[in-house]
């Protein structure tokens, strides 16, 4: 068992933060500091909740581009849409009636994967890093994607990630975010997907997809690919929150439930009960 | 017809083939008459099954009543500690003492458990470490060259070592366990000890931890990686559980309270703000 009055105390330590006591509460901060800013002093009334969540991950204000682009990048995340495998899981948390803390949990859970979600940001900052801006490399790499040679509990990737293996053409959205983020401050890597993406979409056999041009926007900006992937899950959130709030009062004979949509292929058939 | 026999590999059309249309041989509800798992009827078929055995049978599609019994007991007696300061616990415990809900805290405290100094990383790894090791052992490879081989290429070796302490109180009551079902003494049991022999005297003084024990003790009945790491995730809702039961019955925010001084910040000199 700790003695606290012997020992000393174990502490959390941090880059990103410092706090001043109350006077009369150790348990109360007075003043807290985020990367040498007086959040509530100094931060609130001028800082706007993309630059204070660039803050938190780089410890440095963005210029305007970087703040400009992280949020465009920000906007065009935040909702994928009703139809998004994450948003449908936090809405199937309303319909029954679930926590919404559920609601979260599910489109975080969803939107955590390969498939257009975090992981697949992830995997797609880390090409970036290895080919950078180099056509070559990445037709290397698409060609023979890294393989884990020890198991993990992440699927391996089964299609090219930033592409969307179920895609046709690469879709509007998707090419007015890549023009939007260029047009603000022609950042190299985002400009070189720009005059790529058809080459590499060749490659792939896959479009473009929202989770590509994240990854490109995420390198772009200087995140790792650990702030991407949280980032990405983060990000993605509040439409999953509104659409759950919405499907929660409208209600589950509203939602569907694919009642004709499964087909058992080895039903045994109603079994006698001999009770 | 089947996806397969379509031959649509990716791309829009595959999507419009599974629209309302989900083949499956898992199971269904039939409702208001039956339910089915794996071609088998749940109320007439399976319901004589334990908890766990029905779990087996969802996951590997067989009947295996011992694999059920060895998961039972070594998830009782090596990962369900019901100890608030376990990384995977304390969050079920931060769930009751800030009074969120129980399946919430079960569901973080199951999701974080998914980690990698302990939980589903080194359990599946420890088990794809010893199917590696032995598929090279039956090629002739020395022990020592795999294990030389395992930590050149990983720095680590999944089953052995531990955080905290090397020394596994659990490999004791597990093997007494594991004797008393006759699962002691297995091709998989008796290489693991083998490594352990090996790694103890070296300069890492690595002992086997119970992931390496619990891992050799499925390979003895051909668990693959999958189905293990399957079985695994409710291993942990033992010691989650109370846990969180503790906190939430104790007066509410009183769980391992922080001051402000617990919070070691590093250096950072005081900035204002500049928009």
């Amino acid at each position: 068992m700790t003695d606290n009055t012997e020992k000393t105390l174990e502490q959390i330590t941090t880059k990103i933060w410092r706090e001043e006591a109350e006077v009369d509460n150790p348990f109360a901060a007075a003043k807290s500091y985020c990367a040498g800013f007086d959040v509530y002093g100094d931060l609130l009334g001028k800082i706007s909740l993309v630059e204070y969540l660039w803050l938190l991950f780089k410890l440095d204000p963005p210029n305007k581009a970087e703040a400009r682009t992280f949020e465009g990048l920000a906007v065009a995340l935040a909702n994928p849409g009703p139809r998004d495998h994450s948003v449908r899981g936090a809405m199937n948390a309303g319909v029954g009636g679930s926590t919404r803390a559920s609601a979260l949990i599910a489109a975080i859970s969803i939107g955590a994967g390969n498939l257009g979600g975090a992981r697949e940001v992830f995997t797609a900052v880390q090409y970036w890093q290895q080919c950078g801006t180099d056509i070559e490399s990445w037709i290397d790499i698409i060609d023979n994607p890294p393989r884990e040679e020890r198991a993990d509990v992440w699927p391996e990737m089964e299609h090219t990630p930033g592409f969307d293996p179920n895609g046709a053409s690469c879709p509007m959205p998707v090419k007015q975010l890549l023009d939007h983020l260029v047009e603000i401050e022609q950042n190299e890597p985002l400009l070189w997907l720009q005059s790529h993406r058809q080459t590499l979409e060749q490659h792939t056999g896959s479009p473009l997809a929202f989770s590509g041009v994240a990854a490109a926007a995420f390198f772009a900006l200087g995140f790792e690919p650990e702030q991407a992937e949280i980032l990405f899950l983060l990000l993605r959130l509040p439409g999953a929150a509104a659409h759950a709030i919405e499907q929660e009062k409208m209600g589950w004979s509203r939602y569907p439930f694919f009642g004709n949509g499964l087909t058992l292929t080895n039903d045994p058939g109603p079994v006698a009960n001999n009770d | 017809m089947t996806e397969k026999s379509t031959n649509l590999t990716n791309g829009p059309e595959r999507l419009k083939f599974f629209e309302d249309n989900w083949q499956t041989e898992m199971g269904a509800w039939f409702p208001g008459e039956r339910v089915v798992l794996r071609g088998k009827d749940v109320f007439t078929e399976l319901n004589e099954c334990s908890w766990m055995e029905y779990i087996v049978y969802a996951i590997t599609g067989k009947n295996n009543p011992k694999l059920a019994t060895i998961i039972e007991g070594l998830s009782l007696l090596s990962t369900s500690y019901p100890d608030p300061r376990l990384w995977n616990n304390r969050i079920a415990a931060l769930a009751g003492t800030a009074r969120s809900t129980g399946a919430l805290a079960l569901a973080a405290g199951i999701a974080v458990s998914e980690a990698t100094i302990y939980g589903l990383r080194p359990i599946k790894g420890a088990l794809d470490f010893l199917y590696r090791a032995s598929d090279q052992k039956d090629h002739g490879i020395p022990i020592e060259e795999i294990v030389k081989d395992e930590l050149k290429a990983n720095r680590s070796v999944s089953g052995y070592g531990r955080p905290l302490i090397n020394a596994d109180e659990r490999i004791a009551p597990a093997m007494r366990f594991l004797k008393s079902i006759k699962a002691d003494s297995g091709k998989f049991v008796k290489l693991a000890f083998e490594i352990e022999d090996y790694l103890k005297n070296t300069r890492y003084k690595y002992q086997m931890n119970i992931a390496a024990l619990n891992a050799a003790t499925v390979a003895d009945l051909g668990v693959s990686l999958n189905e293990y790491y399957y079985t695994s995730t409710l291993a942990f809702i033992g010691g989650i559980l109370p846990c969180h039961l503790d906190a939430q019955t104790k007066p509410e925010g009183t769980f391992f309270p922080l001051s402000v001084d617990r919070i070691k910040s590093m250096p950072c000199a005081n900035r204002e703000w500049s928009n």
